[in-house]
């Protein structure tokens, strides 16, 4: 109750005015930076952070939180409209959120995950009102062996679930962990795989990769069938969107099981990409529509967006409490809190409580400020899906390029883009699953780093993975889910069932 | 012949340029890029930002500043930028010690002799940690209790500053101890907090919040005398009640990282010149003596010689801890 207390005193701080007006302009900013790919949140906050200099901690935070609300709303917009996503987290949205939108219903896919994703969040902010000092606790429970489990449960609840043939998965998921290893590795802290070019120190960067492989090798497939038939059709329909909003209820399981793998994974810090991922490789397991997942399923897109924003609210615990950031932006605004004098960290719930608790009630105001700005620009993003393929392909191609580069300004960066696009291409066409690539190139490298600190504490002995409680029910949950789909198709040859997967599933 | 043709303008303007009376210094005349060799938030990063405000405040040039981030591979993205950038006044590279340390661990494709040095300007100081309810109250409980051999310390990267270190505790101690490498300093203080680990040896800025919030404590500070006094960190303490390592029996009378400034190389003694008293007049301003007390430095200006001299006695000496440990790169 004490927590309730604090949350409306907090209200009291984030309904004026001024905070409003900041988290509308926070909000607008966030979508333009989410939505142009390459500038993703990260860039956008630490451009606006020189501006909160003279700013109150309070509105300063208001603001950044605000942007990073718009950024995570709009980063799912290329997602879902270009097959090009903006942010890691958005990467499971393309793959049910593009087909709907190819197929006419860019208005309901926007809406639909827009909606989830702000059931997400809310789930999300509410779990941080009422369990702030608990949801800390678990936090410090984890070390590397946990973590290591954490990430092997995601790839464990994601592989052999794509509709690829097995030994495909495990082609796509070699290769992508030996991306992620390009670069310094932390442990031993020896250059890998550069193959001579200076450059490539600084390792891949995941939204090269992502551009490449999914815009324009989407783009090099759309290029090769026929370009009219891919001009979309779409009728703007602002009953759509509400009509979408309030389909969602009738997806209840979905929205809860969604919200609570997202929130485990944001207080465990598995954080929001590695959330999206096991969300929607357990949703499509679990769903009586699964075997369409990947063709435009509604529950397709409510999984990864639901879980992604539930996961990236509850990240932002851990950064306040405990002073870890759980994400690239959340390290930006963590910098940003110490230029304003707060230290992140245990003392700041009791030494600033009014800056913590506007914030928090913030969260739930800028939310909603967030969903409703983005359910009013659906439309308009909509509309997008009209311009012909073959004014469109070439803007496709231009922000890539223009992605790719302002990562580091780099020109390399480009022209691995466009080879990843090449790759994505191949992929496509011989049916190699792209998923599992993107997954080992994001995760690949934290749970390789994971593996060898946990072996270098326990000097080289895998009991340490059943060393608590906890780790070794992370361990069992992620064999059980690798194991599950072969248990139930040994029982489904047992039983002499034809086997029913004989329609065309798209690979992903 | 109407025009003058394209190729004539350039030393046209050149001459112009020779001739005009105001030309006893370079100047900068298109915008300035700083480099930070570290991610947003990170020490490096913060030095990089707090220089780009203090120049814009009070105007100490005409053209903008703009800090871009180029942290893969623990900063060597930024390094071989600059390398890359030869010849180019416009680039200022922030880096630390990385800068000469990591080519002689690591097959990196830069060394610091492929820049031109500007200053250290500030010198961040390293504690010994440990959890707040662990046992030790001195560090040569922790020594003695290190001696088991089953102790873990954890750092941030592997092969750097962290490490040499801890690797230097080892031989003044004579204790075995294992050593953890994590992305960040935050990261290790995270899994002190946690149990995980059993101490490290994180800057004052990168655990300042975590002795505050009582989840760990600073047994010693590796520097010569005790930090100076601040305002308190803990309700009780500040960083001048911390000893120093000596006082505690660990004879490590020195260890410190300083935050470098760096152009790249191939540029002229004037262009040189110009940062070095950029710099000096940002040092000179009351927001970097905030900068500095905020982020528990020591204030500190090396330029030429001196910082020379500061290098190669730094190279000396890690070469010497990396050669034990069989670290040199062939």
């Amino acid at each position: 109750m004490e927590n309730f207390q604090s949350l409306l005193h907090g209200f009291t701080i984030a309904l004026s005015l001024q905070h409003l007006a900041l988290m509308v302009v926070g909000v607008l900013l966030g979508i333009l930076v989410g939505v142009l790919p390459g500038l993703g949140a990260p860039n956008g906050v630490s451009l606006l952070l020189p501006l909160t200099f003279g700013m109150q901690p309070v509105s300063a935070i208001i603001l950044l939180s605000s942007m990073y609300w718009g950024a995570l709303f709009g980063g799912s917009v290329t997602s879902i409209l270009f097959n090009i996503p903006g942010e890691p987290s958005s990467v499971a949205t393309t793959f049910d959120g593009y087909p709907m939108a190819r197929e006419g219903k860019s208005t309901t896919a926007l809406a639909t995950a827009f909606g989830s994703a702000a059931f997400g969040a809310l789930v999300g902010v509410i779990l941080i009102t009422f369990l702030a000092s608990w949801v800390a606790q678990v936090a410090l429970a984890f070390g590397p062996a946990e973590y290591f489990a954490v990430y092997f449960l995601a790839f464990a609840s994601f592989v052999g679930m794509g509709g690829a043939a097995p030994m495909k998965t495990v082609v796509a998921l070699a290769i992508g962990f030996a991306i992620a290893a390009i670069g310094i590795d932390t442990v031993s802290g020896s250059v890998r795989l550069t193959m001579g070019v200076d450059e490539l120190v600084k390792g891949v960067s995941f939204v090269v990769a992502v551009m490449g492989l999914f815009g324009i090798g989407e783009l090099l497939i759309a290029v090769e069938e026929d370009i009219h038939a891919r001009a979309v059709s779409s009728r703007i329909d602002w009953r759509e969107v509400f009509r979408a909003v309030a389909r969602l209820p009738k997806h209840g399981t979905a929205l809860l099981r969604s919200a609570a793998i997202g929130c485990w994974m944001g207080i465990t810090p598995g954080g929001p990409t590695a959330a999206s991922f096991m969300s929607y490789g357990i949703a499509k397991r679990f769903s009586r529509r699964g075997r369409y997942f990947g063709s435009g399923e509604v529950e397709g897109i409510i999984a990864p967006e639901t879980a992604d924003h539930a996961a990236g609210t509850s990240a932002l615990l851990p950064m306040l409490s405990l002073g870890i950031p759980g994400s690239a932006t959340a390290a930006v605004m963590m910098g940003g809190l110490m230029i304003w004098g707060l230290n992140p960290g245990p003392m700041l719930f009791i030494d600033q409580k009014d800056f913590v608790w506007g914030l928090i009630a913030s969260m739930y105001v800028g939310n909603i400020v967030a969903v409703v700005l983005v359910l009013l620009t659906v439309p308009v993003f909509a509309a997008l899906m009209r311009i012909p393929f073959v004014v469109i392909a070439p803007l496709i191609v231009i922000v890539c390029a223009v992605g790719a580069y302002s990562v580091s300004n780099s020109y390399l960066d480009v022209v691995l883009m466009l080879g990843f696009g090449v790759v994505g291409y191949l992929f496509k066409k011989l049916s190699y699953p792209l998923a599992p690539l993107v997954l080992a190139i994001v995760i690949g490298d934290k749970a390789e780093d994971a593996f060898r600190q946990s072996m270098l504490m326990s000097k080289g002995s895998l009991a340490i993975f059943f060393d608590n409680r906890l780790v070794t029910s992370l361990v069992v949950a992620g064999f059980a889910l690798l194991l599950l789909p072969l248990a139930l198709q040994v029982l489904r040859l047992l039983r002499g069932d034809a086997d029913t997967s004989g329609e065309k599933v798209r690979i992903i | 012949m109407k025009t003058t043709p394209a190729f004539l303008l350039p030393a046209a303007m050149l001459a112009l340029a020779g001739a005009m009376p105001a030309q006893a210094a370079w100047q900068p005349q298109k915008p300035i890029e700083f480099v930070a060799t570290a991610g947003p938030g990170g020490g490096t990063d913060n030095l990089a930002r707090a220089v780009q405000n203090i120049i814009t405040k009070y105007k100490l040039t005409d053209q903008p500043v703009v800090v871009v981030n180029k942290a893969g591979g623990s900063g060597a993205e930024g390094y071989v930028y600059g390398k890359a950038s030869a010849g180019d006044p416009y680039k200022v590279i922030f880096g630390t010690s990385n800068a000469w340390q990591q080519p002689l661990v690591s097959k990196v494709a830069f060394n610091y002799t492929d820049l031109t040095p500007i200053a250290a300007m500030a010198q961040d100081e390293f504690l010994l940690w440990v959890k707040q309810d662990a046992p030790y109250k001195t560090a040569g409980d922790y020594l003695k209790a290190a001696a088991s051999g089953d102790f873990k310390m954890g750092g941030a990267q592997s092969k750097d500053t962290d490490e040499v270190l801890t690797r230097m505790i080892e031989k003044a101690g004579h204790v075995k101890i294992t050593y953890i490498p994590f992305k960040s300093g935050a990261e290790a203080a995270v899994q002190l907090a946690g149990g995980h680990i059993d101490s490290h040896v994180n800057n004052p800025s990168e655990s300042a919040g975590q002795w505050r919030g009582g989840t760990q404590r600073p047994l010693c500070a590796f520097s010569p005398k005790r930090l100076p006094e601040g305002p308190k960190v803990t309700a009780t303490e500040g960083w001048s009640d911390v000893p120093t390592c000596i006082e505690q029996g660990i004879n490590i009378p020195q260890y410190e990282q300083p935050r470098t400034v760096w152009l790249p190389g191939k540029v002229t003694s004037e262009q040189a010149g110009y940062y070095v008293d950029l710099m000096k007049k940002v040092q000179a301003t009351a927001e970097w003596k905030d900068y500095i007390e905020k982020s528990s430095q020591v204030d500190t200006f090396l330029t030429g010689e001196a910082f020379d001299a500061f290098i190669k006695q730094d190279l000396e000496h890690v070469r010497q801890v990396a050669a034990e440990q069989g670290w040199l790169v062939k």
